[in-house]
This record gives structure tokens, C-alpha cells and sequence, in this order.
């Protein structure tokens, strides 16, 4: 890395900036360059690509659900093919939709906000990136592949949280369920490896001046994240293995007859589960305290309290996971301490919508696509995060568990919340990636439509769990009053797609013939707004120094330097 | 009708806020009673077909009906002030033109004090919320059972429910009955769940909340219904193909209606030599392998559900059909029709064996 830097300084002067748009050279020249780069903007690029496409997989398999589920007695998908739809669709939306787009917004920003040439570990980079793209791709070819062997199902079909002992070999046979389980085994060698390496750049590649107290609040949340991932991806992937050696080696961790514990794989799952969700949600935070300053024109309120609360959710998110096991028959204490430790990590949470709240107060708010979808993130999040709380009181959980109201919950949390944030985040840093500014008009048609069909599809399943409807069931009889709200939740989720597709349209007619953006299209503050747009493969001419949170204030306005106040 | 009101939380709290809907019940419950007084020793047969959690009609699920009022409540304040301040600040200090660009606003970095002060109510809606669900879970997992209550068994199977009654030596599927609980006859049952396969989970939200029936774990749960009828439930536990149709009816009888289907459950079947032939066809096709059917030589699988009184139930297929001639034929020639993905097997009989055996199967009231 080193020695490369060094080379790069001295041909970086010489070489011009990068032209917006497409690179020349032939299409084999192109192939070949994003399978041997181990450039970080290059395989952001490529986790992001990857991300889409998983989401658009998902997407088809959700429109299939949805379908399936418009009116009582159904014939849309069979049984069968239901239970794979949404086991590949969880599965698919979580590891290698989101996964992807946590891992490319992080590789694509974070050396660019901390002032560094690459990532500490570039090859390793890439190691990850294929590992978790070849994991995607294995679990899928489970529908080409899967079925040739013993006859039975194409698609996983245990759900994507895959209770024991419905996974052994007894009651999943065929080889459907290995598919996962070694897709994501797989994949998660990639996620762990990035981890590591997100967390070194962090900590070794930081340009002169920026200490961890002036990092920009991406840059932290991620830093928070990968020490989740590092921390919880593995007792999933022994999960996976115990499952594997269970499979095809006749272990008994789960199996009860043979004095095993399905409760076990659920303790494995969830103290990985849980944590999950914050490595989801916590750099859609960082793009939220991102956005929202330079949109308010103004600094983050309260930067120590968010990066204090960042860490806090960190740490509690690893003893909460039993409240997603709260009907499994526990023990009273056990129940209220997780029922306790649920509603503590509200504490960090509130204080973080707070101080977004004290950012936006008394700002002068600019209401671009970005922002819109930062708005529209703190509404849902709010309401998902007081369903949480529902949820955390053990005794109504008892009532909501496993019921739609649970599937809304966390569609709050992961596409009101996490997709929004991407959006949000896409937006934002989409200019400075291609050079080119996305299309306005087509962003407010997707803000507004996606939204719209959003609360559409999500909204009334809240109120089919209170009516009692339970997850995961591919068809339901006449005269449980559902038929109103799944037809309604099944319109919304069109309009959805609908939202999704003018976001496809919009990117790839920007990427062409999008206004060209110059460096720093919004005048923002955090040191990516330095350099060209798309940076150079060097990222910075010369590395930066910075002596205050936000260099490019300090630069726009040499009479009211922020580090005069830090 | 209001007898059902014993617990020291329902008279607390439900004269007030569902004053209108003790009214209408009240009256539902007298125009019932009046239809029903000539023939009182009958079953209810109202089908509770919509399962409102917020319509509780159980000592425990009105319970948790009461902490859940709470909570929202509690919720719903804290969205009205924190939405309401942001929808504030959104139009307040939105950027009114390209004139709002000549100068930055004033740059704030934060306040300790202001900080401090949001901090503060969290923690304390925390506390108490942790106290209130402490309370509520030692109401629910310890709850005083008299001597009188009724014990039921569950066992969950792939795709349909196991019901045994240990004090009556009764054995039966899918169709759960049980008493009326009353302030001067409290009833409650008391639920033993376990699993023969994979986890399952019951769920009838009028009744009570859910729980897991996890293999090798003995879970309880109680309920103390307070009308009659036939509740509606599902399994919520992904369990394979059917997990969809594992269908719950919990049949709530009044005490003397529920003894009379005790007694007519301990009843052997009687043989009727007309249908002889069906009885011969239905072993000779090995049926008897997986189903029981008291009194029949041969008859004794336990993988199936028992099917000793199978003609006193309204329901086949664990609740996906009505156990009418028309769905009970379809279901012999291929229960793969109705359910696919169920375990019982096409057995390839012929429309005489059919008739024949679906003739037996309507003796075993």
C-alpha cells in the first residue's frame, strides 16, 4: 500500500481528472477492469450494482407475495413456492441487499470523508466483495440447481430466520436448505473480512488533524457497525456450520429426539439477528447526520451525544436479542430483562432524533431530493420505533409476535427506515461518484411515489396482525377480515415497484445525461467535497489536513472557523 | 352477562372507555339469550371469526389488552409531541426562496443543558414502562388456578393439532372445547403445549396471546374465556408447506353443554354392520396405520389425528374444509386437493372404496 501510494502521488500530478460518465475503452477492457480493480470506489461501485440487483430480485419475489396474498384463496404461487419467495426474499433484501449497500456506501465515502488514498487493505477489498456476491449468486442458482437431486424444492423454504428443527434433514430434505446455509456461510466470510478492513482504514488511514473526534458522523457510525459485524457475523456463520455438520455429518445441536435444543439455534440466530438490524440501520443514521446538517445549513447538534449514542446502541444491541423469543415459554425474569434491556435502547435512539430534530431548529431548510427522503426517514423511523416499544412490552408482544403487525414493524425499520436512508444517501453522493447531478423532476416523481405505495403496502398490515393475522402463511379463508387490507397492502406494494422502477430510469439517465454537478454540488462541508467529481483513482492530489469537523467550512468561511468552537 | 367481570382489572378499568361496547354486548348477549333459552343446553355455534386483539375475551388476553392501552397510549404521546415538533421545525425554518441563501443561519453546535433535558423523560417513560410489564408478565406466567380448572393437552403436529383432556381420557383434533368461565364458576383452562415435529405456535387472540410449542420443551399457557362460541386461531410458527391451514377452532361451551360433549367423547363408537365394509376397506387400505379409531382392530396409527368421534367434528384438515360429504369425498380420493403439501398421501382408492369408507367415517359420531 505504501509503496503503491507513493507511485500514485507521483503519476497522480500528471494525470487529468477522470471525465463524467463512461470510461473509454472497449467493453472487454471495462469487464476486465472491475474484475481485477481493488480500487475502493471501483468495488463500492460494484457492492452497490450488486445491491440493486438483489434488490430487484427481492422486489419480484415481494410483487409475487403480495400477489399471492391480494384475496382469500389464492392461486397465484403454490405453497411451496410461496415459502420460497419469502424465505429468498428475506434472505436476499437482508444479506445481499442491504449488506451490499452498507458495505458500498462505506467503501465508496469513508476514505474519501477520513482523507485517505484507498482502504487499508485493497485486495482484501475485493476478497470480500466476491465472496459475498459469489454467496448471493450460489443461494439463487438453489432455484436452477436445487431441485435436480432428490425432487423437492427449488428455493430455501424455512423463512430467513430458518428455525430448527424444521432445517434438518428429517423434515427439509433435498438440498435447499444447505443452498443457504452455505450461501451464506460464504457470504459471510466476505462481510467479516470487510469489517476488518473498513475498521483498520478507520483507525490507521485517518488524514492529519482528523481524530476520532472529528470524524464525520458517517464515518463513526460505520466504524460503530463494523464492530458489530466483526462481533455478531460469527455467531451466525457457527450457526451455519452447526447446521451443515448437522446435515451432512449427523450432529445433533438442534435435533430433540437425539437430546439436541431447537431453542439453541434460535439463541445463535438472534444474538446475531438482533445486532443485524443495527448494522443496518446505523450508517443510514450516518446518512441521515449527514444529509441533515448541509440541508439545514448547519453544523450537527450535539456531535458528542451522537456519537455517544451510536456507541450506546453498539452495546445494548447485544443483549436484547431474547425479545424475538419472548413467546418460546422463558422464565419471568428472563422475559423482563429483555424486556428491560428492549426499552433502554429506545434512550440512545430518542436522543439521536432529538438532535437531528435540534439540527433542522432554527436552520434554513434547502428541500432537495435528499433531504425529502430524510423527512420522510424521520417520520417512519419514529413510528417504527414506538411500534418497537409495543413490541418490547413482553405481554403485548405475546399478542403481536409472528403476526403482520411484526411484518410492518420491521418494514418500517428496513425500507422506511434503512432503504430511505440509502435513497437519501444515493442522492447525495451520487454526483460526486458519476459527476452528474440526478434528475429532479424524476427524483420527486420517485420520492412521492415510493412513499406513497410505501404507506400503502405497510400501514394496514399493522392492523391485519391486530386482527390476527400470522406471518408467513400463503393463503388465508373468506371472513377473518383481511380481505380488505391485503388487497389495499397488495396495490400499495405496485405503486412501490412502480416508485423503484423511476428510480432505475432516474439513474441511468443521469449517469448519461444528468447535470454536471462539479465538486461539491451542495455545498457540504466533509472532505469527499474536496476533491473532483468522480475523484480520481488517487482520491486527493495531496492528503489533506483538517483541523476541525468541517474543513470545508473552515475554508468557505476563513472569518468563522469551526475550530475556533471545537 | 356481566358475571364476566371477576378480575380486579377489568372492573378497574372497563367501565369507562368501553362503556358503549359492554352496552352492545350486554344486549347481543340478552337478544342471544332469549333465542337461545329454549334450547340453553345446546352449542353455541357464533363462528369469533375475527380475532380483534383489542377485543378481548379472556382473563388473560384482557390483560394484556389493558398494558397494551397503556403502551399505546404512551406511544401515541410521544408521537404527537416528537412528530408535532418536527413537523414544526420542517415548516418553520424551510428555506423561503433564493434570498434565504445570502447568509448561513446562525451555526449551533449543541446545548448540554437542552440534551440533558430530553434525556431525562426517556429514561423515566423506560422506568416506568419496565415496571408496568413486570407486573402484567407475573399476572400472565403465574396466575392463581383454582382446583376446578381444566386441563388440556396440545400437540402440535405438521399441519394439525392433537388435543388430549388427561382428566377425561378424552382424545380428539384440531376442534379445542372448552368450558365457560363465570365469576361463580370459574373455569379456567389450563394448556400443556408440546411439540411431536417442528415448533409450532397457538395463537387465538381473543383468548390469549401466543406461545411456541417447541419438541421437547412442555410450554403452558392458560385461558379463561368469558363467552361462548367458536374462536378462530392459526398456528404462527412456520412449520413447511401447510403452515397456512393449521387452523385453531377453540369451541367455548357453557359448563353443563361441555360435560354432555365430554361424556359423548368417552363414548366407543357403535359398530353398525352396515358399514362393515367400509370399516374392512379403511384397514385393508392401511388408514388405520396413522389414524386411531377406537374399537376398530387395526385402527391404532397415532401419526394421524384420532378419528374415533371423526363425524362429531365440524371441520377436516385441521379447519380447511367443512367435514361435509362433498369436501370429506374430495379428501379421500386426494387430500393433496384441498391441502396440498399435507401429509396424508394420496391413497388411490377407488369411488366404490370411497363411498364405503366416507359411509364408516359418518358412524363415528
Amino acid at each position: 500500500m505504501a509503496n503503491s501510494t507513493d507511485t500514485l502521488k507521483e503519476i497522480g500530478t500528471e494525470l487529468a481528472p477522470a471525465p463524467p460518465g463512461h470510461e473509454h475503452g472497449t467493453l472487454t477492457a471495462w469487464i476486465q477492469d472491475l474484475i481485477f480493480t481493488v480500487d475502493h470506489k471501483k468495488l463500492g461501485f460494484m457492492y452497490i450494482g450488486m445491491g440493486w440487483l438483489f434488490f430487484i430480485a427481492g422486489g419480484i419475489l415481494a410483487s409475487l407475495i403480495r400477489l399471492q396474498l391480494a384475496v382469500p384463496n389464492n392461486h397465484v404461487l403454490d405453497p411451496e413456492a410461496f415459502n420460497g419467495a419469502f424465505t429468498m426474499h428475506g434472505t436476499a433484501m437482508i444479506f445481499f441487499f442491504a449488506m451490499a449497500m452498507v458495505f458500498g456506501l462505506a467503501n465508496y465515502v469513508v476514505p474519501l470523508q477520513i482523507g485517505a488514498r484507498d482502504m487499508a487493505f485493497p485486495r482484501l477489498n475485493a476478497f470480500s466483495f466476491w465472496t459475498t456476491f459469489f454467496g448471493g449468486c450460489f443461494l439463487f442458482t438453489s432455484y436452477v440447481a436445487g431441485p435436480g437431486l432428490y425432487g423437492t424444492g427449488a428455493a430455501p423454504d424455512a423463512s430467513w430466520f430458518a428455525l430448527a428443527p424444521l432445517t434438518s434433514r428429517a423434515f427439509s430434505p433435498g438440498n435447499n436448505i444447505d443452498y443457504w446455509s452455505l450461501g451464506l456461510l460464504i457470504s459471510g466470510v466476505g462481510t467479516i473480512t470487510g469489517g476488518v478492513n473498513v475498521m483498520v482504514t478507520i483507525f490507521c488511514y485517518r488524514c492529519k488533524g482528523m481524530t476520532l473526534y472529528r470524524m464525520p458522523l458517517f464515518t463513526w457510525m460505520v466504524l460503530v457497525t463494523m464492530f458489530l459485524v466483526v462481533m455478531f457475523f460469527p455467531p451466525l456463520s457457527a450457526a451455519q456450520i452447526m447446521l451443515v455438520l448437522e446435515r451432512f455429518f449427523g450432529a445433533k445441536f438442534f435435533e430433540a429426539q437425539a437430546g439436541g435444543s431447537p431453542v439453541l439455534w434460535q439463541h445463535f440466530f438472534w444474538i446475531f439477528g438482533h445486532p443485524e438490524v443495527y448494522i443496518l440501520v446505523l450508517p443510514a443514521f450516518g446518512v441521515i447526520s449527514e444529509v441533515i446538517p448541509v440541508f439545514s445549513r448547519k453544523p450537527i447538534f450535539g456531535y458528542p451525544m451522537m456519537v455517544a449514542a451510536s456507541v450506546m446502541i453498539g452495546f445494548i444491541s447485544a443483549g436484547v436479542w431474547a425479545h424475538h423469543m419472548f413467546t418460546i415459554g422463558m422464565d419471568s425474569f428472563s422475559v423482563t430483562f429483555f424486556a428491560f434491556a428492549t426499552f433502554v435502547i429506545a434512550i440512545p435512539t430518542g436522543i439521536k432524533i432529538f438532535n437531528w430534530l435540534g439540527t433542522m431548529y432554527g436552520g434554513k431548510l434547502r428541500m432537495e431530493i435528499p433531504m425529502l427522503f430524510c423527512i420522510a426517514f424521520l417520520f417512519q423511523f419514529l413510528i417504527a420505533g414506538l411500534t418497537g416499544i409495543m413490541l418490547g412490552c413482553a405481554p403485548f408482544d405475546w399478542q403481536l409476535n409472528d403476526s403482520y403487525f411484526v411484518i410492518a414493524h420491521f418494514h418500517y425499520v428496513i425500507v422506511g427506515g434503512i432503504v430511505f436512508g440509502v435513497f437519501a444517501g444515493f442522492y447525495y453522493w451520487f454526483p460526486k461518484a458519476t459527476g452528474r447531478l440526478l434528475n429532479t423532476r424524476l427524483g420527486l416523481w420517485h420520492f412521492w411515489v415510493f412513499t406513497i405505495g410505501f404507506h400503502l403496502t405497510f400501514d394496514p398490515q399493522h392492523f391485519l396482525g391486530i386482527l390476527g393475522m400470522p406471518r408467513r402463511i400463503y393463503t388465508y379463508q373468506e371472513g377473518r377480515g383481511w380481505e380488505f387490507l391485503n388487497m389495499l397492502s397488495t396495490i400499495g406494494a405496485i405503486i412501490q415497484g412502480i416508485g423503484a422502477i423511476i428510480f432505475i430510469i432516474n439513474m441511468i439517465w443521469s449517469a448519461r445525461k444528468g447535470k454536471i454537478a462539479g465538486d461539491d454540488p451542495w455545498d457540504a462541508w466533509t472532505l469527499e467535497w474536496t476533491t473532483t467529481s468522480p475523484p480520481p483513482e488517487y482520491n486527493f492530489e495531496e492528503i489533506p489536513e483538517v483541523r476541525s469537523r468541517r474543513p470545508l467550512w473552515d475554508l468557505k468561511h476563513p472569518e468563522d472557523p469551526d475550530w475556533k468552537f471545537e | 352477562m356481566l358475571n364476566h367481570q371477576y378480575t380486579r382489572y377489568s372492573l378497574a378499568t372497563r367501565g369507562s372507555g368501553r362503556g358503549w361496547q359492554l352496552l352492545g354486548f350486554t344486549f347481543a348477549a340478552l337478544a342471544g339469550f332469549l333465542s337461545w333459552a329454549p334450547v340453553a343446553r345446546a352449542q353455541d355455534s357464533t363462528i369469533r371469526a375475527i380475532q380483534n386483539i383489542f377485543d378481548p375475551l379472556s382473563a388473560p388476553a384482557e390483560t394484556l389488552y389493558q398494558i397494551s392501552l397503556l403502551v399505546m397510549a404512551v406511544c401515541a404521546v410521544i408521537f404527537l409531541v416528537v412528530g408535532g415538533l418536527l413537523t414544526y421545525a420542517i415548516i418553520r425554518y424551510r428555506r423561503r426562496g433564493p434570498e434565504d441563501d445570502h447568509e448561513e443561519p446562525p451555526q449551533v453546535y449543541g446545548s448540554a443543558a437542552i440534551e440533558l433535558a430530553w434525556t431525562v423523560p426517556p429514561i423515566l417513560i423506560v422506568v416506568m414502562l419496565v415496571l408496568v410489564t413486570a407486573r402484567t408478565i407475573g399476572e400472565i406466567q403465574h396466575p392463581k388456578m383454582p382446583e376446578t380448572a381444566e386441563q388440556v393437552r396440545i400437540i402440535g403436529h405438521r399441519y394439525w393439532w392433537e388435543v388430549r383432556y388427561p382428566k377425561h381420557d378424552v382424545v380428539t383434533a384440531n376442534e379445542i372445547h372448552v368450558p365457560l368461565s363465570s365469576r361463580t364458576n370459574r373455569l379456567p383452562t389450563q394448556m400443556v403445549l408440546e411439540s411431536a415435529d417442528v415448533i409450532h405456535g397457538f395463537w387465538v387472540p381473543q383468548l390469549n396471546g401466543k406461545t411456541m410449542l417447541v419438541p421437547n420443551y412442555r410450554n403452558t399457557m392458560w385461558i379463561e374465556p368469558y363467552a361462548t362460541g367458536i374462536y378462530l386461531g392459526n398456528c404462527t410458527v412456520l412449520c413447511g408447506q401447510q403452515h397456512a391451514n393449521m387452523l385453531i377452532r377453540v369451541i367455548v361451551d357453557k359448563p353443563e353443554v361441555y360435560r354432555k360433549w365430554l361424556e359423548s367423547q368417552k363414548q366407543a363408537p357403535v359398530s353398525d354392520p352396515q358399514v362393515a365394509e367400509g370399516q374392512q376397506q379403511f384397514i385393508s387400505n392401511s388408514c388405520g396405520t396413522c389414524h386411531h379409531i377406537e374399537n376398530a382392530r387395526g385402527a391404532t396409527g397415532v401419526f394421524g389425528p384420532d378419528l374415533t368421534h371423526f363425524s362429531s367434528r365440524a371441520t377436516l384438515g385441521s379447519g380447511v374444509a367443512p367435514n361435509d360429504d362433498q369436501h370429506l369425498r374430495s379428501w379421500l380420493v386426494n387430500p393433496q386437493d384441498l391441502k396440498p403439501g399435507c401429509l396424508m398421501p394420496n391413497m388411490q382408492l377407488s369411488s366404490n372404496q370411497v363411498d364405503s369408507i366416507l359411509a364408516y367415517l359418518r358412524t363415528l359420531k
